[in-house]
């Protein structure tokens, strides 16, 4: 029942949004969807229920791993986004309802147990994010919506095929064609061994390219730059992670079917490619919300390489998720304060902000010590984990590369934000219409950070129960 | 009951050469509209022996979304933009033509070393999918105006849906949700975003989308 709620409730939010005549209470919708929502949440977390193995959607262990985490990065933009959108004269009469929309399909998409509803999740997030990303309404935002949406359309395009794939390996393997993961794990290793892996490479790269792995990560750049910072900070904290989800659940498929190495190895592969593309980006860019994206497709790529090494390194993987979607969320809206008082993302149009905005200089500073896995922010933690982890597989050459292309991409990041930062000011914005640096602009990243700062060093033991329990239910033996 | 569905999947291969070489955008939406018709009926075809009102749901959807309204609203975006023809395509009509024919010969000729299912392996339902797969993504490639784009996103899908009908006894639902809701939502979204462009740059090409990059 709670499952369905969790997704019924931003749902009916968002048609009441919709419906609601006035364009300054309309936002107010956000922070009371998503309160309701995290506490739901956050009460599944602490008592989880039994799942009926045969649902098609349920608030199993994998998703009470993840889910609780993207509903609290909501929450907390769901606040930025109040005081953000009461400063737009653009209506809000579709970004309101659509931003909820996000948030439900995302529920839908962490909780699917069958095949076809995940991808009809994705798909749906995949749409709803287009009026989102297309809100200022500016010839640059066209292009990269156009950009995102063919790009993004072909992606879950494949991944359908290589849905369609696996049904016909389980038929073919005298199976029913039942696609729940639940009856294509028990149906193991008598699934088609040939559409199996035909399946695995489609769905690597349909899902891959809505995670934005290298090389079909061409629209995240775009996307990210061309948003709103709230925006930028759920599709790479929440959209990303359901992707990621989708393939947890269908390599733990591949496993069973007996094709786990070959899995593993093209997930390592990817993963290091996209580390390393990302990272050499890094040094080239010079825009300060391009570089996120960027930097996302860096994380991305940090968990395809944790998860390609077995349930130790899944669980390293979990806790990345949550440590990189809150530190980024933290990032995406600090760099949005930037943005919105200069009037520009680009380090040769902005200068000096740490006279002007000083404190969302020093939280953008900080977070970019935290994304690039300083010490004590959580990325370093679950880094590190996974570093270990990687040298206990006898993964040492690709621990070496990662550890590389970590360094690149702390002189790329950290290259643009100074530039952002110190210096004279300067300003593309003409009109000094000041942004004052009130609670509103300030305290959610700051909260962010702070939960950056909490999860890395105390860990709660219901977080470490989460993800143990949902590396048990991918990897049944250990 | 082979017969009809190879020769459905058959016409609809043809127009995907139709669809190759023609650099007039009124052919190729109309025949991507014909490949959308023909494929909608192989439901009927294939599941002849067990007809419901379900089936003829999905059948009259998918008639409707890819024969009537998707074509509509591509040809209303091309008048809206006043230009009728493809004139300089990344890869040429001649390249095109050779690499969708060579495709579709490879496709019919590799069918045989397919893992496939009895009731599949003499037919042309995987080889057909498989080719429009490939003619999709040529379009999808080779072309530089939006609407040739979203024309070959289009016959990617039919080549999808095609493949999905390998499934349509055992998990009808993928199918079902499958067309219902990539072809009206998706396209539509794309139709809104054409016209956007179209409003912004004037001239729906592509290319012009150059303002972001490293």
């Amino acid at each position: 029942m709670n499952a369905y709620l969790l997704i019924i409730l931003p749902l009916t939010g968002a048609v009441l949004a919709a419906l609601w005549p006035h364009k300054d209470t309309r936002p107010l919708f956000l922070p009371a969807v998503g309160l309701t929502h995290t506490l739901l949440c956050l009460l599944l977390l602490v008592r989880p229920v039994a799942v009926d193995p045969s649902a098609w959607l349920a608030f199993d262990p994998l998703a009470r791993a993840i889910l609780p985490g993207v509903s609290l990065l909501f929450l907390v933009c769901a606040c930025y986004a109040v005081g953000y959108l009461r400063h737009k004269e653009q209506d809000n009469r579709v970004f309101v309802p659509a931003l909820l929309l996000v948030l439900g399909l995302l529920s839908a998409g962490h909780q699917a147990r069958h095949l076809g509803i995940l991808w009809i999740a994705t798909e749906a997030v995949t749409l709803a994010c287009v009026p989102l990303i297309h809100f200022n309404g500016t010839p640059r935002s066209f292009e990269a919506t156009w950009k995102y949406l063919l790009v993004g359309g072909t992606g879950i395009a494949l991944s359908l095929l290589g849905s369609i794939c696996l049904g016909y390996a389980s038929l073919h393997g005298g199976g029913s064609g039942d696609i729940t993961f639940t009856a294509l794990l028990a149906q193991g290793a008598s699934l088609s061994r040939a559409w199996v892996l035909t399946a695995w490479v489609l769905l690597l790269v349909g899902y891959g390219t809505k995670m934005g792995l290298a090389p079909m990560h061409t629209w995240k750049p775009d996307a990210y730059g061309e948003s709103p910072g709230i925006v930028g900070a759920l599709l790479a904290g929440g959209v990303t992670s359901v992707a990621f989800m989708a393939l947890l659940r269908i390599k733990s498929v591949v496993e069973a079917a007996g094709q786990g190495v070959v899995a593993s190895r093209t997930l390592l592969a990817i993963g290091l490619f996209s580390t390393l593309v990302a990272a050499l980006f890094l040094l080239r860019t010079r825009d300060f919300k391009r570089m996120l994206a960027y930097s996302s497709i860096e994380h991305m790529g940090i968990l395809c390489i944790a998860t390609s090494l077995g349930g130790p390194g899944a669980w390293a993987a979990l806790f990345h998720v949550w440590s990189n979607g809150l530190t980024k969320g933290a990032l995406f809206l600090s760099a949005g304060n930037l943005q919105r008082a200069a009037g520009s993302s680009s380090i040769d149009e902005v200068r000096g902000m740490s006279t002007i905005m000083p404190r969302s200089a020093l939280l953008l500073v900080t977070g970019m010590f935290a994304i690039t896995a300083c010490p004590p922010f959580a990325p370093f933690f679950s880094e590190l984990l996974i570093i270990r982890t990687g040298f206990a597989a006898g993964q040492g050459w690709a621990i070496g590369l990662f550890l590389a292309c970590l360094l690149l991409a702390f002189f790329g990041l950290s290259r643009i934000v100074f530039a952002v930062v110190d210096g004279r000011p300067k300003l593309k914005a003409t009109k000094r219409t000041r942004l004052r640096e009130s609670a509103g602009l300030i305290l959610p990243p700051l909260i962010l950070l702070c939960a950056s700062l909490w999860i890395g060093l105390f860990t709660p033991d219901i977080l470490k129960d989460a993800w143990s329990a949902a590396v048990l239910q991918l990897f049944p033996q250990p | 009951m082979n017969d009809t569905l190879s020769l459905l999947i058959g016409l609809a291969m043809g127009l995907n050469l139709l669809a190759l070489g023609t650099s007039r955008l009124p052919v190729l939406i109309r025949a991507v509209a014909a490949q959308g018709v023909l494929l909608g009926l192989l439901p009927l075809v294939l599941e002849a022996h067990a007809l419901d009102w379900r089936l003829i749901l999905i059948t009259l959807a998918t008639v409707a979304g890819k024969g009537l309204l998707i074509p509509y609203m591509l040809i209303r975006a091309m008048r809206a933009a006043g230009i009728a023809r493809e004139l300089e395509p990344f890869i040429g009509y001649i390249p095109s033509l050779l690499l969708g024919a060579g495709g579709t010969i490879a496709a019919v000729a590799l069918i045989r070393y397919l893992p496939l299912l009895p009731e599949h392996a003499g037919t042309l339902h995987v080889p057909g999918a498989m080719a429009l797969i490939l003619t999709g993504f040529i379009l999808l490639i080779g072309r530089t105006k939006a609407i040739s784009q979203v024309c070959g996103y289009l016959i990617l899908e039919n080549g999808i849906y095609l493949a999905g009908l390998l499934l349509i006894r055992s998990t009808p639902i993928l199918v079902e949700f499958g067309i219902l809701l990539d072809v009206t939502v998706g396209i539509f979204v794309i139709g809104i975003i054409v016209d956007r462009i179209q409003r912004a740059f004037d001239s729906l090409d592509t290319r012009k989308l150059t303002a972001l990059h490293e």
